[in-house]
């Protein structure tokens, strides 16, 4: 196994699409090392990007925010502007591991893994945030939403890695919420997710809202037909309902261990329906 | 039993929360575990393990693994005998599978080699030639017949003819013909309950280094309750002189019972003896719970007659118990502790064990009463429910206490049931107001606790200090408890006493540390030792003043003339007498060994308040208080640790932890992450109140307390759910799947 610490995007771009074996790209580390460590992969070629410059920074950018793949969730978590912005999706990512993984996981790493049920994952895609992509034919820039392609798998090419992720800029009387079920309080993974991000009017009803659900489907689900129904409502008890079957009729989960179709699909509809209210709450909403 | 062994006194430091002896060198690092052995050469040992839950071995092809540079020693089961003796087989064929795997994870085969690289590598060169076999993993399942045999010809003779060779013991309790008393109840409720095996949880995976010698003596560290116990089985199996065989226990992250027996120690014995190097092993947690053991899963069925003002008027309970691919005899255990709080006239227990491809059962916290008691306790409260009866008066109207025949035979003694109930009666947690949602349930629990043979050699140093020697790893403060017991006989300051844990050849033989045995058993052990010593002292003191022996007392630290007649001598302590020892006869030690009797039994009661989130299923502890009889606390820190314990344990149990298994018969979950223990945001404080009722077959009355706590958490979490959700779960997880599942009919 060779481990090289690159020193820009391009050279670990090109190590990975030179490299004929088995390859793995390190961050935090906080997956790469749990596989590691277990003998479920034995990579030939491990590839550091976390001293890269400028990967482990958060810049304002045209009222967004861009974070870099090597920022700590624990860092995000820290930052005020980011939180101000989106904190469901900052709440998604420091609910990863425990407070010793927080200081080394990050979101793209989160995203990268590929696990339908990476609780940073939803609150990206809810956000409309966009990965720029660093690879062997240059830089690329892609909606998070379309990097998951199934457990363990994304959409990225041989020798592409993510450099950050863009939070989007957002009106006032905005925000968003992510809720996650698990059997326990912390160190877990997510059964059923969801979050959720609206924008109102200034009379409190819904102006927009995306939902993104996760751990119920092969990669993260965007509830489009499910939000259209919180738009022009203030979150009554009918529409929540309402909102709550839409969702559960966009799940697709497995059986498994960690929850039953049935309850993961009924869990999901109800985190949706609480986080719909969170992020009513945060953004000013009456309620 | 020894019931006169106790005395009233008021103790001056016995019951006192002094500082750990331990706590410096285990929040520093310098505490040695079962992985921190090394010596000179040693290789890593590992062992290669089934991937089918039942597979007949047809062949074991090693030759490339021993081909492997760095490869030292390979083993299997052919590299061992076969020992005669039934239940030390067992243990071996657990530790290393001969003709068939009995379970997913069971070992087949290991090496030695000088780095983990290379020993992964050489794991990977073994070639095994399965034949899979029908499996089952459902005990019941297991006990229908037709159902796949996990091993042929293992039923004892009272199993009754015509049920499924996996069933291989039968066992009966109580006395009455419960049929009388069913029909004197008002109201007979029968549930079929069933539980989830699971795991002691404890945080140090098994790990020993083994170096076996040219000449044929070995020794051996290992993470062990009991290195006495190892040392009979692994001489046993290596066909070894006990003199032989030197075993040290480490340090112990946790065992709860899961360390009383071995796994991989003859493994690194054995790869040890073929290498002729010394060989360490320590195993994964996905190792751990897929080849250690787990407790027994359940399957029960209870029948409770009841008149409307709460009398319980017989019980019966049929248990099927499965402790894995051995034989096992927890279901024993279950059927004694089912009724056991209760003074009746009719009631009767059925067990059975049944085989089942699972790993072999090792003992876990107070083995098989949790379980019956989930299940017993939970009809009670349904009846309670019924007629509108309070939980508490109807437990009280029905305890046991002095004099009650028990349900398993034994008239009791002197016994803390009432006293425990009516302190949890009258606490303010009982009668705290609930918010709407909320729900609060009760349960009793019981266990026998245990004596057994104990060694232990007291000396006094000539500094006035004193040694304790014992040969019990401490697995819940014991070293402090003894400490002070022997500070307190010999009168003495506790920091001047310190108390280590001995090998094998150091001492004679001690039970392992389990039936909540340590505190009591080595304590009375190390109060006589110290007795010993004190006799010894006083006649150096009538040696030196010139007068009789028996003229002298012991009192406060010091010998003194026991009265006017004796002659005028000012009293001389321990340290002077110490000082001056190697001029009066020589060194003072005293001693003391014994098989001791009289553990007294332990009686418990827990309250718990839950809300059950409706629409998850999750449900939330929010206030728990345990009450438990210590009969003497001897460091209530200590205590309060193990009640708090227990209940953490069983509030896993009731809520999260399983066994999980495909319908590969394969673990789905040897981790964690999927099984699922409290974490410390899971859980309130658990308060605790320690009742005394000295038990009268300890000179300080005192009672073991490590097992009782982990007894009534089950029930009082069920019944609590019961009460907030208003839904009767008979199945253990109460996992939000299956609650919600209960709640809604989806799921």
């Amino acid at each position: 196994m060779r481990y090289v610490a690159a020193k820009t995007a391009k050279e670990a771009a090109g190590l990975l699409a030179a490299e004929p074996g088995v390859t793995r790209v390190l961050a935090g580390g906080t997956d790469v090392l749990v596989q590691l460590k277990s003998g479920m992969v034995e990579p030939d070629l491990i590839v550091d990007i976390k001293t890269i410059p400028g990967l482990g920074e958060i810049t304002a950018e045209d009222g967004g925010f861009r974070i870099g793949a090597a920022v700590a969730n624990a860092v995000l978590g820290e930052h005020a502007g980011v939180v101000a912005l989106w904190p469901g999706v900052v709440e998604g990512a420091n609910l990863i591991g425990s407070t010793q993984v927080q200081g080394r996981c990050t979101m793209a790493g989160n995203l990268c893994n590929g696990s339908p049920a990476g609780d940073a994952v939803p609150g990206l895609v809810a956000a409309n945030a966009v990965a720029r992509i660093a690879g062997p034919e240059g830089t690329r820039d892609c909606p998070v939403a379309e990097i998951p392609a199934g457990p363990g798998k994304t959409t990225l090419k041989k020798g592409e890695i993510i450099t950050s992720i863009y939070l989007p800029a957002r009106p006032e009387r905005a925000s968003d919420a992510y809720l996650r079920f698990i059997p326990r309080t912390e160190m877990d993974i997510a059964v059923a997710s969801a979050a959720v991000s609206l924008e109102l009017n200034a009379d409190g009803t819904v102006k927009a809202a995306r939902v993104a659900l996760g751990a119920v489907a092969p990669t993260v689900v965007v509830a489009d037909a499910a939000a259209r129904i919180l738009v022009g409502t203030t979150l009554d008890g009918d529409t929540l309902a309402s909102f709550a079957k839409a969702c559960e009729a966009v799940c697709n989960p497995i059986d498994d261990k960690r929850g039953t179709i049935a309850f993961r699909t009924r869990t999901a509809g109800t985190l949706a329906k609480r986080a719909a209210l969170i992020a009513h709450a945060r953004a000013g909403g009456s309620k | 039993m020894s019931l006169d062994e106790y005395t009233r006194r008021e103790f001056k430091q016995v019951g006192t929360r002094v500082r750990r002896p331990d706590g410096v060198d285990k929040v520093t690092g310098r505490a040695m575990y079962g992985a921190d052995a090394t010596a000179p050469g040693m290789l890593t040992g590992r062992i290669l393990r089934s991937p089918h839950a039942h597979a007949r071995i047809r062949s074991i092809a090693t030759s490339a693994a021993e081909a492997l540079p760095g490869v030292k020693a390979v083993i299997t089961s052919a590299d061992l005998s076969v020992p005669e003796d039934e239940f030390i087989r067992d243990v071996q064929d657990n530790c290393m599978a001969r003709g068939k795997a009995l379970y997913d994870g069971h070992a087949v085969a290991a090496v030695a080699a000088t780095d983990a690289a290379t020993a992964r590598a050489a794991l990977k060169l073994i070639k095994v030639d399965y034949e899979p076999l029908p499996h089952v993993t459902d005990v019941d399942v297991a006990i229908r017949p037709g159902a796949p045999v996990v091993q042929e010809g293992r039923a004892l003779e009272n199993v009754p003819a015509g049920m499924s060779a996996n069933v291989t013991s039968h066992s009966e309790f109580g006395h009455g013909t419960p049929a009388e008393g069913f029909a004197r109840a008002d109201k007979i409720i029968e549930r079929s309950f069933r539980t989830a095996a699971t795991h002691q949880g404890y945080i140090e995976p098994h790990a020993c280094l083994a170096s076996y010698a040219a000449d044929g003596k070995a020794d051996l560290w290992c993470c062990t309750q009991g290195q006495f116990f190892v040392r009979t089985l692994c001489s046993a199996i290596m066909g070894m002189e006990a003199s032989q065989l030197r075993v040290t226990a480490s340090e112990i992250g946790g065992g709860f019972g899961g360390k009383t027996t071995v796994f991989i120690e003859p493994v690194a014995l054995a790869l040890s003896r073929k290498a002729g190097r010394p060989v360490k092993i320590v195993m994964t947690r996905d190792e751990v719970f897929r080849a250690t053991g787990p407790t027994v899963s359940t399957s029960m069925d209870i029948k409770i007659g009841m008149t409307s003002d709460g009398r319980i008027t017989a019980g019966e309970a049929h248990l099927r118990y499965s402790g894995g691919a051995f034989p096992c005899g927890t279901v024993d255990m279950g059927g004694q502790a089912a009724f056991a709080a209760y003074d009746l006239e009719h009631v009767r227990t059925f067990g059975w064990n049944v085989l089942t491809n699972r790993p072999k059962e090792a003992a876990y916290r107070a083995p098989g009463a949790p379980q019956a008691i989930y299940a017993v306790e939970s009809v009670i409260d349904e009846l309670c429910q019924h007629f509108g009866l309070d939980p508490i008066d109807v437990r009280l109207k029905n305890a046991a206490k002095k004099g009650t025949k028990s349900s398993y035979g034994p008239t009791f003694p002197d016994i803390g049931l009432v006293a425990t109930l009516e302190a949890a009666k009258k606490h303010p947690h009982y009668s705290a107001p609930l918010k709407d949602g909320q729900g609060r349930g009760i349960s009793c629990g019981f266990w026998f606790n245990f004596g057994g043979n104990s060694c232990v050699s007291l000396n006094v140093n000539t500094d006035g200090t004193i040694g304790v020697t014992e040969g019990n790893p401490d697995i819940g403060g014991s070293r402090a408890s003894i400490s002070l017991m022997a500070a307190e006989e010999l009168g003495i300051p506790y920091d001047r006493v310190r108390t280590i844990v001995a090998d094998t050849s150091s001492l004679g033989y001690n039970d392992v540390t389990d039936g909540s045995r340590v505190t009591f058993a080595v304590g009375l052990a190390t109060i006589k030792a110290a007795r010993a010593a004190i006799r010894l002292m006083c006649e150096r003191a009538a040696k030196i003043w010139g007068i009789d022996a028996e003229a002298v007392e012991w009192k406060d630290g010091a010998a003194v003339p026991a009265g006017p007649n004796a002659g005028k001598f000012p009293p001389m302590s321990l340290a002077e007498i110490a000082a001056v020892s190697f001029e009066t006869g020589g060194p003072i030690a005293g001693h003391h060994e014994v098989n001791v009797d009289g553990a007294g039994v332990s009686f418990g009661v827990h309250i718990v308040d839950v809300e059950v989130d409706k629409e998850t299923g999750a449900t939330k502890v929010l206030r728990y208080t345990v009450f438990q009889d210590a009969g003497k606390a001897v460091h209530p820190s200590y205590v309060e640790g193990q009640m708090q314990g227990g209940a953490v344990q069983g509030i896993g149990w009731a809520l999260n932890e399983e066994y999980i298994y495909g319908a590969d018969g394969r673990l789905q979950n040897p981790g964690f992450l999927d099984y699922r223990v409290p974490v410390a945001s899971d859980l309130p404080m658990i308060d605790t109140v320690i009742l005394e009722i000295p038990n009268p077959g300890h000179p300080y009355g005192v009672r073991g307390v490590g097992e009782t706590g982990i007894v009534p958490p089950l029930a009082a979490l069920s019944n609590a759910v019961s009460r907030s959700a208003g839904i009767r779960l008979c199945e253990l997880p109460m996992s939000p799947p299956r609650v919600l599942k209960a709640l809604t009919g989806a799921g």
